[in-house]
């Protein structure tokens, strides 16, 4: 894979997010893949942000281990990112004295620096902006065609009117001049767009939140309640509108012990549901999701993470909700827990949720976090998918309907509201086949060994993860690290390394047999999470051998596990 | 009567053969009849009515009939109702429990569900008391109560008034009535259930396992005999409320404000949903 890595850093005000999204959509019409990450501190406005953006020839599905160029605006709260800015040598710092010295922290990598006088620039152009003059620099640096980024500024900007959209023509076309004064592009490195070739298939571009929500259209969700909570109040607001239009309701409830009801009484109406929250949110829900499981309601949770325990670190990602999802409830609750493994796969394993929670009638929680949630990424369109099994549905009884009547796969048709002399009562206390309350022995017996049943025997087909690669070192690991991984093992491939990578979307219930399948001549694993704990390491332990040579390399938040730190980790133990 | 009336459901038809757990002369036996006799009056089908309700004695109903019922966890029947609403607006939705489950713990949610103002009905029977979980202070509950073990010297704290709470919280129907009076709940319930937004039915209810005491609500339960309720006045409704003692029963406040509604509209489909992420 070639690609280009820059970051895009300034005081919230100077808008190098809208600047890094207009870069990321002018490439994608040159063709290039990408992605664009957020990095953005506590403040509602006014603090650090940053666009970190990759480009690549290739579907690209991570950071880089390090930026080839660093675009600062200003310095202010420098030593809160810079952490998520790793730079080397052969970095290249572009900054404005205006705004101050490169501070050591930046200085000290060793990178080349080259001094840009955004501002004054900026000052010269009627209403310039400073970050448009920086897009109109890092545009003359990558031949990025003038028309083109013309057309992404005007169709992007146009709600803002057209002196704004005006002014911005203006900024950039004289960063471009300030590019070619300074001979930005002639600084010893090559900085350029990696060209792709030539494809038709259909690009996208799209965050993971905004991937999520599709799947849950796609898998006709029509009646969302949540309540806002970052990194997945975007989700909900991507869908409020859209569901709308596809005739569904989305409710802004008072919590989120009201959201998980919510959408358990419109899934008991026969209405596909969701909700979409992170950590706080989900400890909340526990009870509620616990009575999907016991009265068997279908529903899904979108539980987008973000660092913890507590309020944590809202704003920054980290793979630490894994065991609140498996053993979050009390009892015996068996239910289902998914990851998207990249920001387009927020698609199909939302679809696929939805299918599961439906004809399983269950409960399921999708893993998703703020890496893959607020990154926007270039790709190609995610493939139609169709589930064909949907959820069981009563038509009439000939003798008294019983709801949780004792079937061979567990899974008991469910009566719809409005079906005539079909009622019977949902229920979260143990209950007998017909749904009746009971505390006898063999009912609870009976009872939870179907809700057990139904999910252990269930088919899930080719989703359950991927696999790739050959030989006898492998990694493991699950949701947004996938991406890492999968590059690091490429690598190891490309300089004659055989690897294997086994990524999951099914968490649980573990697909063990095919893990193990997956895992057969391997002798040496690496298991990569991104979890000061290790929470998927002892899960997996708990639930199956793994190979004696297994390897752990897991890293709290919230900087991402970069595709060097685990192919350095397969390399040193080979 | 009607004779299309005679032949349509009786009250009898909308309860289930399930024998109620409740302890002998409970209140909440009062409620059940009652219940069953308003849908036999508007002459409901069974299937087109669901009855939600959370964790108490009073939540057991719905299994005691024959409608679509959700018995879900403690406090939490408003939201499965409000869910439920929205998705299905073609059904009557009733919810129905306990002062503990719907003031306690539930608390915020009566607040919020009276201010969304679906159109769902909501039935508490007060006991003021947990009967449940053996006889503990619940919001309504006098603070100087001194028989629950949890709380030895009396809550201390000034009981929780239901019905003013619902008026400024934006129900738009409120009542209360006495399940000893079970026509009057009937009558209640059937206005209730017709009235387009979220009606509150606050039924005193007596626990007589854990309130003996409250045999004597029968004798002292009286109307409001006020000939200017009901109102749609508020702040009348309010006033009345605040000083009457909380034994008057009767309709107390009915007003008109637009019930929410789902603003499901059809639009292009999702084909043009996916045409926005195209580069
Ligand atoms: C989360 C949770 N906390 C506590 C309980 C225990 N609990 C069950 S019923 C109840 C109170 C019921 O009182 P009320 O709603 O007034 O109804 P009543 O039994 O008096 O009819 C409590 C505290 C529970 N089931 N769930
Ligand atoms: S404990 Fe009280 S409320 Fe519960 S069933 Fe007995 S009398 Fe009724």
């Amino acid at each position: 894979m070639r690609s280009l890595s820059l970051a895009l850093v300034g005081s919230g005000g100077a808008g190098v997010v809208t600047a890094g999204g207009l870069l990321l959509a002018a490439a994608a019409r040159t063709g290039s893949y990408a992605m664009m990450r957020r990095s953005s501190g506590p403040q509602i406005r006014g603090g650090e942000s940053a666009a970190l953006l990759r480009f690549a020839d290739q579907a690209v599905e991570c950071a880089d281990d390090s930026f080839d160029l660093l675009l600062a605006c200003d310095w202010r709260n420098v030593d809160r990112f810079v952490d998520e800015i790793p730079l080397g040598a052969h970095s290249l710092v572009l900054y404005d004295p205006a705004a101050g010295e490169v501070p050591a922290l930046i200085a000290d990598c060793g990178p080349r620096l080259l001094a840009v006088p955004l501002a004054d620039v900026a000052a010269s152009v009627h209403h310039g902006r400073i970050n448009m003059v920086a897009l109109g620099v890092i545009a003359h640096m990558l031949q990025l065609d003038a028309s083109l980024l013309a057309s992404v500024i005007t169709d992007t900007l146009a709600h803002k009117g057209h002196a704004a959209v005006a002014a911005s023509h203006a900024a950039v076309a004289a960063g471009r001049e300030l590019g070619r004064r300074l001979a930005v592009d002639a600084t010893g490195s090559e900085l350029r767009l990696p060209a792709t070739a030539a494809t038709d298939a259909a690009r996208w571009t799209m965050t993971g939140n905004e991937a999520c929500g599709l799947g849950a259209l796609r898998g006709e969700v029509r009646f969302v309640a949540a309540y806002p909570i970052t990194p997945a109040s975007e989700l909900l607001e991507w869908l409020a509108p859209r569901i709308e239009a596809l005739g569904g309701t989305l409710l802004q409830a008072e919590d989120e012990l009201a959201s998980v009801n919510m959408i358990m009484g419109a899934s008991f109406g026969g209405v596909a549901s969701l909700t979409a929250t992170s950590g706080p949110g989900l400890a909340l829900m526990m009870e509620g999701l616990g009575l999907a499981v016991a009265s068997e309601t279908p529903v899904v949770v979108v539980n987008v993470m973000r660092g913890g325990p507590s309020t944590g670190i809202p704003t920054k990602s980290e793979q630490t909700d894994l065991n609140i999802a498996l053993y979050g409830m009390h009892g015996e609750a068996p239910h289902i827990v998914l990851a998207p493994l990249s920001i387009g796969d927020g698609v199909l394993a939302t679809q696929w949720a939805v299918h599961l929670a439906e004809s399983l009638q269950t409960a399921v929680i999708v893993l998703s976090d703020q890496l893959l949630g607020q990154s926007r990424a270039v790709l190609d369109r995610p493939a139609d998918v169709s589930f064909m099994r949907r959820r069981r549905v009563a038509g009439s009884a000939a003798a008294a309907y019983q709801r949780y009547v004792l079937t061979a796969d567990g899974v008991s048709p469910m009566a719809i509201p409005g079906s005539s002399g079909m009622a019977y009562t949902a229920d979260g206390l143990e209950h007998d086949q017909a749904g009746i309350p009971s505390t006898r022995a063999r009912d609870h017996a009976e009872q939870l060994a179907k809700r057990e049943r139904k999910l252990a025997e269930a088919d899930y087909g080719p989703h359950w993860g991927e696999v790739s690669g050959d030989g006898s070192t492998a990694v493991i690991t699950w949701g947004s690290c996938t991406g890492a991984a999968r590059e690091a093992v490429q690598r190891l491939r490309a300089s004659g390394n055989r690897a294997r990578l086994i990524a999951l979307r099914l968490l649980s219930p573990l697909p063990a047999a095919r893990v193990a399948e997956a895992l057969s001549g391997v002798e040496r694993l690496l298991v990569v999470e991104q979890s000061h704990s290790a929470q998927f390491y002892r899960y997996l332990r708990s639930q199956m051998d793994l190979p004696a040579r297994t390897d752990i390399l897991a890293r709290a938040g919230p900087v991402p596990i970069a595709p060097g730190e685990i192919s350095a980790r397969l390399q040193a133990g080979s | 009567m009607s004779e299309q009336a005679l032949s349509g459901p009786r009250a009898k038809d909308y309860k289930s053969e399930i024998k109620p757990i409740w302890c002998p002369g409970c209140g909440h036996f009062g409620v059940l009849t009652a219940l069953t006799k308003a849908l036999a009056a508007l002459q409901l089908a069974p299937e087109q009515v669901a009855l939600i309700s959370g964790i108490g004695c009073a939540s057991r109903i719905p299994a005691y009939t024959d409608l679509f019922g959700f018995h879900g966890v403690h406090g939490r029947a408003l939201c499965v109702a409000t869910g439920l609403k929205a998705a299905r607006p073609d059904l009557c939705v009733l919810v129905a429990g306990g002062d503990g489950d719907g003031f306690s713990i539930g608390g915020n949610h009566f607040l919020h569900a009276c201010r969304r103002n679906m159109d769902i009905t909501y039935i508490v029977m007060d006991n003021e008391v947990y009967g449940m979980t053996k006889g503990q202070a619940s919001p309504t509950t006098a603070p100087d109560w001194v028989a629950s073990k949890l709380t030895p010297g009396g809550t201390g704290l000034r009981s929780f008034q239901p019905a003013a709470l619902a008026v400024a919280a934006g129900a738009t129907f409120v009542a209360r009535s006495f399940s000893g009076r079970s026509n009057e709940v009937a009558q209640i319930i059937a206005r209730a259930i017709q009235h387009p937004g979220f009606s509150f039915v606050h039924v005193l209810s007596p626990c007589l396992t854990y309130r003996p005491e409250q045999k004597e609500w029968k004798h002292a339960v009286t109307d409001f005999g006020r000939d200017d309720l009901p109102t749609a006045n508020a702040a009348l409704a309010m006033q009345v409320l605040l000083n009457d003692g909380g034994l008057s029963t009767g309709l107390i406040y009915e007003f008109e404000r637009p019930a929410w509604r789902p603003r499901a509209q059809t639009g292009a489909g999702l084909a043009a949903v996916e045409e926005e992420f195209a580069v």
